[in-house]
């Protein structure tokens, strides 16, 4: 485990990740792709590797040793989980898949129950697919309309569109923290103020936020929360839907069948309590204890830290690819104002294009529309290149993928 | 700058694409995407005595998909509609010199199933799985 540090020490980071030891092409491996899944520390992978080894059972309902630890450890991670965005209650994280599950489960159990004719669901342009689509299919089943809150030309939302189109009509306001694309944090906070004078409710997509900086569910006072293990140094398969514990109470069931119900009869059935009633079948048990090794790993290493050297690694990555010849970056110039996502477009390069030179200098970028194809439009492109960082990147790994841009850039020239 | 992926001759005809553009009066056309990659290509044929008498492409994309594109518009100039449809995914890479990997092969490939496309839509033929499956 690492201590509590005043600044993070990414080469000793590493060390706890043994994925990016890896030689790709002949080269050390230079993973900027945090934002589309992170890699996994020792810790993770171990609690996932104990699971199976040692205790393994079903949880919930078996009454012997191996079923009590599992069921434990799978709660202890609900627990940490909780403590990590600060919600009131444990009940209040539901695990799911991913932020996908975790957004279509509200969308299908508060939506149906909530939103009809004539409403109005508003999201913003720079809202990932997931955030998106079941908010259209709800929309198009019930007669509702969705609107979408544009940016300006920095990457920001428009509040004068936040204050125009949050209206008496809207039902919920859905607004990512942080842009996958533009890296831009948005301010929730006064979002989710306008939604509540209106007596809408507040979803926030946590997914790039959670991972990478303090988020703390109470202070934002949003109604639900969304976010992803694997993107926060957890495994894949296992996600959260954070919910005020009043709505959760409220909304009716979302998958039918085991560890969800309190009684079933031929005549019908009665529902356990939230977080279990959106809970059916055997849940992901070893990707909860993965979620809840990493989240204590994180927490040792203090949220503030990581989204210092983010802000750092990412102060230096602007400060550099500014200096890049015929590079646009897209989203707000200002450090402060991002997560340590940075899209860009070297010239009339097809971004898949790139990706495949500087994976032939063991770089992993994202190329294309980042399931965000709204947003692309809206900005005129096909697609971007977007590096993304995390703990355990450094300066010296931001040299490199300044360099293979060079390279990129001579090799495309007329 | 080496490059495995990007030899001279395929930045060339991307740069420099042969035959592009649009075709005075095309017997056949026909246009398709990669929606993953956002690549665009659209071929128009000249078709006589069974042949390709004339081609063109147009499309927008990576480098791979546009290169590919130029190259076959050349190669199958002359040749038979018949000699089009036994093409396969080793005469794009025989053109291209590479093999562009498992995550770029769609990108290569998409220009041989548009011209594919429009062979069989000339022909009035039904297209086949494995023409759909190219890209």
């Amino acid at each position: 485990m690492v201590e509590k540090l005043e600044t993070i020490n990414a080469a000793r980071i590493r060390e706890d990740f043994p994925v990016l030891k890896r030689q790709v092409n002949d080269k050390l491996l230079v993973y900027l792709d945090s934002a589309a899944t992170s890699q996994k520390p020792n810790t993770v992978i171990n609690a996932i590797s104990r699971y199976y080894r040692e205790y393994n059972a079903n949880v919930h309902r078996g009454i012997y040793k191996l079923a009590e630890e599992a069921t434990l450890a799978h709660e202890e991670a609900r627990e940490n989980v909780a403590k990590f965005i600060n919600t009131r209650r444990t009940s209040e994280i539901v695990f799911t898949r991913n932020t996908t599950e975790a957004l279509n489960l509200t969308a299908y159990s508060w939506g149906r129950a909530n939103v009809g004719k004539g409403d109005k669901i508003v999201l913003t342009i720079m809202e990932h697919h997931s955030n998106i689509v079941p908010w259209q299919l709800l929309a198009e089943e019930k007669g509702a309309e969705v609107s979408f809150v544009k940016i300006d030309e920095n990457g920001e939302l428009r509040q004068d569109e936040v204050q125009e189109q949050i209206d008496e009509r809207t039902k919920i306001v859905c607004v990512t923290h942080a842009s996958n694309v533009l890296g831009t944090i948005n301010p929730i906070r006064d979002i989710g103020r306008v939604a509540h004078r209106y007596g809408a409710l507040f979803l926030v997509d946590a997914a790039q936020s959670v991972p990478h900086m303090p988020v703390d569910v109470q202070d934002i006072d949003c109604d639900f929360a969304a976010f992803s293990g694997h993107k926060m140094l957890g495994p894949t398969g296992i996600g959260v839907l954070y919910g005020k514990t009043e709505y959760l109470e409220s909304m009716p069931p979302f998958l039918g069948g085991g560890e969800m119900i309190r009684e079933v009869h031929t005549t019908g059935s009665s529902w356990k309590d939230p977080p279990y009633k959106f809970e059916a079948g055997t849940p992901n048990i070893s990707g909860a204890i993965g979620l809840g090794a990493a989240v204590n790993y994180l927490r040792a290493i203090g949220m503030k830290h990581v989204h210092d050297h983010e802000k750092e690694i990412t102060r230096y990555a602007l400060d550099r690819l500014k200096q890049v010849e015929e590079l646009k970056i897209y989203g707000p110039t200002d450090a402060d104002r991002r997560v340590g996502v940075v899209s860009f477009n070297l010239g009339d390069i097809h971004s898949h294009d790139l990706a495949s030179i500087l994976d032939e200098e063991g770089i992993a970028i994202r190329s294309g529309h980042h399931c965000a194809q709204p947003l692309m439009e809206f900005l005129q492109i096909p697609a971007t290149s977007r590096a993304s960082f995390y703990i355990y990147n450094t300066k010296e790994e931001v040299d490199v993928l300044i360099g293979a841009l060079e390279k990129a850039r001579k090799l495309f020239a007329r | 700058m080496s490059s495995d992926i990007y030899k001279d001759i395929i930045l060339d005809y991307y740069r420099n694409p042969r035959n592009f553009g649009d075709l005075p009066d095309p017997d056949v056309r026909a246009k398709d995407s990669n929606p993953l990659c956002g690549d665009i290509i659209e071929m128009q044929l000249k078709i006589g005595d069974g042949k390709v008498n004339d081609i063109r492409f147009k499309g927008k994309g990576c480098a791979i998909s546009q290169a590919s594109a130029s190259m076959l518009t050349e190669a199958v100039k002359g040749k038979t509609l018949d000699e089009v449809k036994g093409m396969g995914k080793p005469n794009v890479l025989e053109l291209l010199g590479i093999d562009p990997g498992p995550t770029r092969i769609k990108c290569a490939l998409l220009a041989l199933k548009v011209l594919k496309l429009a062979v069989y839509g000339h022909l009035g033929q039904a297209v086949g799985e494995e023409v759909k499956q190219l890209a």
